[in-house]
């Protein structure tokens, strides 16, 4: 009885993490172990900012307390200072006026930052995209990494946004400085 | 004191007022002019003593702008629906906060979104929106285009 393995294109072959690093780095077998290490470490413990504007941040503590638990995933200690944040998660409704307060904490964070929109206001204005008081995205007004919809997304999706974010991470070198953003 | 007794009673106090029974509350229907009167009346009468606003709402109702206040009394429990109405062009109806405090900052939100003026304010600005915000966004002619969007 033969055992019949599941068959993968060719291209997917291509489609391989180390391969990407080892392109990025131009092939440079030290800088691809050094980078492999150091962005290990950068991206398992992402430190995001205690900031969420509405219900999304309810589902952000849920995501972040004891039953889903992001600290597995390195995400972990909430800093109330934008300046010990690395990833800024816009959890909610911006309305203009909260808009520069958004940005003001953005450009506070030192780099190298990250922002997750999350939920459907902050990636499109969501439910209230018709009022008359909304920002239409907060891509509008910061760049934006990942995009997590939902309204609001569940812990799992969130979480699922941070493994993105993760990943994201993993593929950036520290040696080779080739910002996609 | 019943709904009845209330009517009675308010009917005494202004005689130009229209009251009728809602669904759950009374509503008394009075002018701008009277309403300052009434409400101190409403307040310091031992028998009323409607020392809680709980509500205050500012509509617009086509023709005409008004606000709706929600009282009650804490040592009697009972509750009245007083409504104020005013013109479009020049809405103005007294302030009500030198009696209800609280009154303060519902009255500077109906003053930010519906554009009603409260008289003797000590400070009627805008609360939510930016203080360069054009405009009523409440108001059923109000044009979105007239304000920046993100």
């Amino acid at each position: 009885m033969g055992v019949k393995i599941k068959s993968m294109k060719y291209e997917d072959f291509e489609d391989n993490e180390t391969l990407e690093l080892f392109k990025q780095s131009g092939g440079n077998i030290l800088f691809t172990t050094l980078d492999g290490i150091i962005n290990w470490g950068r991206s398992n413990s992402i430190w995001p900012l205690t900031f969420a504007t509405s219900c999304c941040g309810i589902e952000m503590m849920a995501t972040g307390a004891a039953r889903h638990d992001f600290a597995r995933f390195g995400i972990e200690v909430y800093r109330a200072s934008p300046r010990q944040a690395d990833v800024i998660v816009v959890a909610g409704t911006i309305v203009p006026k909260m808009a520069p307060v958004l940005k003001r904490l953005y450009d506070q964070m030192p780099d190298p930052k990250y922002v997750i929109a999350m939920g459907a206001c902050a990636v499109s204005g969501g439910p209230f995209v018709n009022s008359y008081h909304i920002v239409k995205g907060v891509d509008k007004i910061i760049p934006v990494d990942v995009y997590v919809p939902g309204c609001p997304p569940r812990p799992e999706a969130l979480l699922y946004g941070v493994m993105q974010l993760q990943r994201k991470i993993k593929l950036e070198s520290a040696f080779n400085k080739k910002k996609d953003k | 004191m019943t709904n009845q007794e209330l009517k009675d009673n308010l009917q005494r106090i202004e005689p130009t007022a229209t009251i009728e029974e809602g669904k759950q509350y009374l509503n008394v229907t009075v002018s701008p002019e009277k309403w300052h009167n009434l409400a101190t009346q409403l307040k310091e009468n031992k028998e009323l003593a409607f020392d809680y606003l709980f509500n205050l709402t500012g509509v617009d109702y086509g023709d005409n702008l008004g606000v709706v206040y929600h009282l009650e009394s804490t040592t009697h429990h009972h509750v009245v629906v007083v409504k104020v109405a005013t013109n479009r062009e020049n809405p103005e109806i007294p302030t009500i906060c030198d009696i209800w405090r609280t009154a303060e900052f519902h009255e500077r939100e109906a003053f930010d979104f519906f554009g009603i003026k409260f008289t003797n304010h000590p400070d009627l600005r805008r609360i939510f929106l930016d203080e360069d915000w054009k405009g009523f966004p409440l108001r059923k002619d109000y044009d979105p285009s007239v304000n920046p969007t993100y």
